[in-house]
C-alpha cells in the first residue's frame, strides 16, 4: 500500500518556505535568464531592417536629354543603379520614372511612376493626356496634379533633376504612400 | 499483436486516448452540419504536407524563388498537382473557414461557456488568412510582388508605428531578398506553428464543452467514431474533389487556343520585375473586397486609406470579437446573426463589384460607343468644352456625363484585360525561355525577359520608333487598314526585309504607298522613280530573284528553309543585283558599286545593317546626307550621350528581324508555314501589303 504524499512543507517550517522562496526566484532568474539571452538575439537579429537605410537618394543618370522631345509628351524610363540587396550587388533597373519636356524648354519634368495612394504603376493614358493608377483608379494631370475625387491623397512625386553633360540625371527617391505629405523612405 | 498494444498501453495509455479521441458523444447524432471545422483541419494538414514537399525545392530569394517555383511546376513529376493542390486548398480553406464561422454563428455555438474557444477561432482565421497573404508573394512573380507592395504599403499608414512595421515586414527599406525570407519564415514557420498551437487548443476546449447542439435531439445519441468521422471523410473527400478538379480544369475546358500554352494547376506569372509596368495587380479574389473597399474613399485624402485598410476592417474584427458578449443580451444572438450576414452580404457584394469593374468589357458591346467616340475625343471631361458644345443644356450635359463615364468604365475594364493577356504574355514567354536550352542564369529569370528580343523589342520600338514607324501586321480579310498607317511618316517595318516586304517595296504600286516611302521625302526620290519607271518594265520573274536575294541577304531565320531551297534562284538574283546596270548604279552590293549614294545592301537587313541604320542612317553605308528625319540612336562608338545603347539597338534589330528563341515545336511550325506561304506566294507584280488583305510569307513566325 502506497503511503499518503506527505506535503512538500510543514505548515509553520519557516525556514523549509525560505527555502523554497529562495529556490523560486532562483528558479525564475535562471528560467528567465536562458530563455532571454536567445529571445533577446533573436529580437536584435529580427529589428535589424530598422537600422538599413534606402540607397535612393543619389542623381542616377536616366536619358540623354534628345531621348525627351520637347513636346510635353511625358516619357517613361526604368531607372537603373547599382542596386545592394543584402549580400548581392548589381547594376539593375530599380524603379521608373515619366519625363517630359516643355515645348520649348531644354529643363525637363521628372515624375516618379509609383502611385503615392498604394504603391502601383502608374500608367500615362495618352488618349486623355492623363496619368491613371491601374488599381484603386487615382488620376493624375499630365504634371503629377491630382485629379479630384481621388483615393489617393497627393500629387505624384515629382523628382528633382539636373542636365550633366547632355544626360539627365534625376535624383530617385521613395516616398511613403498614403500620405498627405511627401515623406521620403530613408 | 494484443500483447504488443497491452505493452503500448502500460506504458502510454493509448487505450484511454484513443478512446477519447474516437468515442466523443455526439448529442443527436451524426450531422452534416458538423463537418466544417474537420474540413479545415483536413484541408490544414493537406497543407502542411504539401508545404513540406514545396519546401525541398523552394529557395527564397530574389534570384531563385521564382526559379525554385518554376522548377517545381515544369522541371518535377508531379510538381504542378502539388503546386495546385497547396494553391487552391489555400483557396478552399478560406471559403470553409467562413462556412465554419457562419455556422458557429447561426448556432450559437459562440456563447457561454463557448466564448474563449470563438475567440481563439477568431485568431485562428487571422492565421489563416496571414498564411494567404504571405504565400501569395513567395512565387514572386509579378502579380505577387505587385500586389504584396500595396499591401505592405498599406502597413505605413498604421499611424506612428507604421513606417518601422513596414520596413520590419519589408526586411529592410527596398524589396528584396529579405521580403522573401521574412514572409517564408512567416509563411512556413511562425504562422504555421502559431497555428498549430492556437488549433490544439481550440480542438480541446471544444471537446471540454461538446458539441453545441438543439433541444430535443432529434436522432438518439451516438459517438464521434464511426458515423461523424464517415460524414467528416465524404466532406473531406469533396473538398478534394474540387480542388483536385481546380488543378486539372485544362481537361475539361475543350481545345486550347493554339500557341497558347495549358497551365495545369495554379499560374506562374512573369518574374518580378519593379521596372516593368504591371497594370494587371490584383490581390487574391478573397482579398478583392478590401481592394475594392479603399475605393469608395475618394477625395478622403489620407485618412481614406488609414479609414479604409486599418480602422474599419479592426473595428469589423473587433466587433467579431464581441459577438460573444452581445450574445448575452435578448436580441444579442440575434443582431449577430444581423450582422454576420451583412458583412457577408457586403463582402460578396464588393467581391462583385470589383470583378464587374474589371471584367464588364468581356460582355459590353463596343459598338455602343460607336457615335459617342468622336464626341468624347472632342470633349473628354473638360468642362468648358462640354458646356459650349451642349449650349449649357443641362439635360444633355448630364446625359454626356452619363455616357462618358459609362464608356470610362469600359475602356478601363479594356485596359485591364489587355493588361491581364500582356501578363499572360509576359509569364509564358518566361516560362518558354527559362525551358530553353540556356536554362535560367544565375542573375535569375527576370534577365531572360531583360534580354528578349520577343518582349522588350515591341517596347523599345514603341518608345523609340512608332513616332514615325509603325509595325503593323496585314489586316484580316475584309478588314479596314489601321489609320496609324496613314498618320506614320516613316515606312511600316512588319516584315522588314522579308520576301513579302520588299515585294511590296519593289512594286510601283506601293512603294510610294503609306506602308514604304509614301510619308517620307523619299516618295518623291530616285528609288520611287525607278521602280515605277524601270522596274515595273522587267520580267516579273527577275524582279522575283531580285527579292529573294536581296531577302536572302538577311539570313532572316524565319525564311532559312525556303532561302536554302531557292538557291539557284537566289544566285541569279545575286548576279541581277550585282548588274551595273540595276541596283549597282546607285547601291553597293558585295564587291560592286560604290558607297555613297544610296544604302549598302551587303548584307542588307542583316542584325549588323540594321544596328549600324538604327545607330547612324547618316553614316556613308546608309542615307548620308539624304537621310530623312531619323536620328542617329548611338553615333558615338563610346557610348557617351547616345539616345539608346548598344543593347537596346540589339534587340530592336533581333525583334524587327523575328530572331528570338522559339521553342522546338514552333520552330518546326514556323518552317513548315513558311515553307506553305513561299509556294502560295503572290507575283511580286501582286503583292501582299497591309492594303490588301494577305498574310506575308513569315506571318506565322511572329506574334
Amino acid at each position: 500500500m502506497a503511503k499518503p504524499s506527505q506535503p512538500a512543507v510543514k505548515p509553520g517550517d519557516d525556514a523549509q518556505e525560505r527555502r523554497n522562496f529562495f529556490t523560486k526566484v532562483a528558479a525564475v532568474v535562471i528560467g528567465g535568464f536562458v530563455a532571454l539571452i536567445p529571445a533577446a538575439t533573436g529580437l536584435a537579429v529580427f529589428l535589424d531592417p530598422l537600422r538599413k537605410k534606402s540607397k535612393a537618394g543619389e542623381m542616377l543618370p536616366i536619358a540623354p536629354l534628345g531621348a525627351v522631345p520637347d513636346d510635353g509628351i511625358p516619357r517613361q524610363f526604368p531607372v537603373v543603379a547599382e542596386h545592394v540587396d543584402a549580400w548581392t550587388q548589381s547594376k539593375q533597373p530599380i524603379g521608373a520614372v515619366y519625363i517630359r519636356r516643355l515645348p520649348g524648354q531644354e529643363k525637363p519634368e521628372c515624375l516618379s511612376a509609383t502611385c503615392p495612394h498604394a504603391g502601383c504603376f502608374v500608367a500615362y493614358d495618352k488618349p486623355t493626356d492623363t496619368f491613371k493608377c491601374p488599381c484603386h483608379n487615382s488620376s493624375f494631370a499630365v504634371d503629377g496634379a491630382i485629379i479630384e475625387p481621388s483615393p489617393s491623397p497627393r500629387a505624384m512625386d515629382s523628382l528633382e533633376s539636373e542636365i550633366v553633360g547632355g544626360e539627365i540625371l534625376v535624383k530617385y527617391e521613395n516616398f511613403y504612400t498614403g500620405k498627405a505629405e511627401k515623406i521620403v523612405k530613408l | 499483436m494484443k500483447a504488443l498494444v497491452d505493452w503500448l498501453d502500460s506504458r502510454t495509455g493509448i487505450r484511454d486516448l484513443m478512446h477519447e479521441a474516437l468515442y466523443e458523444r455526439i448529442p443527436g447524432g451524426a450531422r452534416w452540419r458538423y463537418v466544417w471545422g474537420s474540413t479545415l483541419v483536413f484541408a490544414f494538414t493537406v497543407q502542411v504536407i504539401t508545404g513540406f514537399a514545396l519546401w525541398m525545392y523552394y529557395s527564397p530569394s530574389a534570384q531563385t524563388a521564382w526559379e525554385s517555383v518554376y522548377y517545381i511546376q515544369y522541371q518535377t513529376a508531379g510538381g504542378w498537382l502539388l503546386r495546385g493542390i497547396h494553391h487552391f486548398m489555400a483557396q478552399a480553406m478560406v471559403i470553409l473557414l467562413a462556412l465554419h464561422l457562419m455556422q458557429v454563428i447561426i448556432d450559437g455555438a459562440y456563447r457561454a461557456p463557448r466564448e474563449v474557444n470563438f475567440w481563439l477561432g477568431l485568431i485562428l482565421m487571422q492565421i489563416v488568412l496571414g498564411l494567404s497573404l504571405t504565400g501569395y508573394l513567395l512565387p514572386w512573380d509579378q502579380k505577387g510582388y505587385w500586389a504584396t507592395r500595396v499591401a505592405t504599403n498599406l502597413i505605413g499608414v498604421v499611424p506612428l508605428v507604421g513606417p518601422a512595421l513596414q520596413q520590419l515586414v519589408v526586411g529592410g527599406a527596398d524589396y528584396g531578398h529579405h521580403t522573401l525570407t521574412r514572409f517564408f519564415a512567416l509563411h512556413a514557420g511562425i504562422l504555421p506553428a502559431s497555428l498549430v498551437g492556437f488549433l490544439v487548443l481550440h480542438i480541446a476546449l471544444f471537446r471540454k464543452h461538446g458539441i453545441r447542439y438543439k433541444l430535443p435531439p432529434k436522432f438518439a445519441d451516438t459517438s464521434f467514431w464511426p458515423d461523424q468521422v464517415l460524414k467528416d471523410a465524404v466532406a473531406c473527400l469533396a473538398v478534394l474533389a474540387v480542388v483536385l478538379f481546380l488543378c486539372i480544369r485544362p481537361m475539361f475546358s475543350g481545345e486550347p487556343e493554339p500557341g497558347v500554352p495549358v497551365t495545369w494547376g495554379a499560374e506562374l506569372g512573369a518574374p518580378a520585375d519593379p521596372s516593368n509596368q504591371y497594370s494587371a495587380a490584383r490581390p487574391e479574389w478573397y482579398f478583392l473586397f478590401l481592394f475594392q473597399f479603399l475605393k469608395l474613399f475618394e477625395g478622403w485624402g489620407e485618412s481614406g486609406e488609414l479609414l479604409g485598410a486599418i480602422v474599419i476592417p479592426g473595428a469589423v474584427m473587433g466587433l467579431l470579437f464581441l459577438m460573444p458578449l452581445i450574445g448575452k443580451w435578448n436580441l444579442g444572438h440575434r443582431f449577430n446573426i444581423g450582422l454576420i450576414v451583412i458583412l457577408l452580404a457586403g463582402v460578396g457584394y464588393l467581391t462583385f463589384a470589383a470583378i464587374n469593374e474589371d471584367y464588364q468589357a468581356r460582355w459590353t458591346d463596343h459598338g455602343q460607343f460607336a457615335e459617342l467616340l468622336p464626341v468624347i475625343e472632342e470633349l473628354g471631361n473638360d468642362e468648358e468644352k462640354i458646356h459650349s458644345h451642349f449650349a449649357g443644356d443641362a439635360a444633355r450635359i448630364a446625359e454626356y456625363r452619363e455616357q462618358y463615364q459609362a464608356y470610362e468604365h469600359y475602356r478601363k475594364s479594356d485596359e485591364y484585360l489587355k493588361a491581364v493577356e500582356a501578363a499572360e504574355v509576359e509569364s509564358h514567354r518566361a516560362i518558354e525561355l527559362a525551358s530553353g536550352p540556356e536554362m535560367i542564369p544565375l542573375t535569375g529569370a527576370v534577365t531572360l525577359l531583360r534580354n528578349d528580343p520577343l518582349i522588350q523589342g515591341p517596347r523599345l520600338f514603341a518608345q523609340h520608333c512608332a513616332s514615325c514607324h509603325t509595325h503593323l501586321p496585314p489586316p484580316v480579310e475584309g478588314a479596314e487598314p489601321s489609320p496609324l498607317l496613314a498618320k506614320a511618316s516613316a515606312p511600316n517595318l512588319y516584315g522588314f526585309a522579308d520576301r513579302a516586304w520588299l515585294t511590296g517595296f519593289l512594286s510601283a504600286d506601293h512603294i510610294a504607298g503609306p506602308n514604304y516611302f509614301g510619308g517620307t521625302a523619299h516618295a518623291e526620290g530616285e528609288m520611287v522613280g525607278y521602280v515605277k519607271d524601270t522596274l515595273s518594265g522587267w520580267e516579273p520573274d527577275d524582279v522575283r530573284k531580285v527579292v529573294l536575294a536581296l531577302s536572302a541577304e538577311a539570313k532572316l531565320p524565319a525564311q532559312a528553309a525556303a532561302d536554302a531551297k531557292d538557291s539557284a534562284e537566289i544566285e541569279a538574283g545575286r548576279a541581277l543585283i550585282a548588274n551595273e546596270e540595276n541596283c549597282t548604279m546607285c547601291h553597293k552590293f558585295g564587291d560592286a558599286g560604290e558607297l555613297g549614294a544610296a544604302p549598302d545592301l551587303t548584307g542588307y537587313g542583316t542584325r549588323e545593317w540594321l544596328i549600324g541604320m538604327i545607330s547612324n542612317p547618316m553614316h556613308e553605308r546608309f542615307y548620308r546626307d539624304a537621310n530623312d528625319r531619323m536620328p542617329a540612336f548611338a553615333e558615338n562608338e563610346n557610348g557617351e550621350g547616345n539616345l539608346l545603347d548598344a543593347h537596346s539597338i540589339g534587340l530592336i534589330a533581333d525583334w524587327l528581324r523575328g530572331d528570338w528563341l522559339r521553342p522546338a515545336r514552333e520552330e518546326a511550325a514556323v518552317e513548315v508555314a513558311a515553307e506553305k506561304a513561299d509556294a502560295d506566294a503572290p507575283p511580286p507584280a501582286d503583292p501582299p501589303t497591309n492594303t490588301e488583305a494577305a498574310a506575308p510569307a513569315a506571318a506565322p513566325a511572329k506574334k
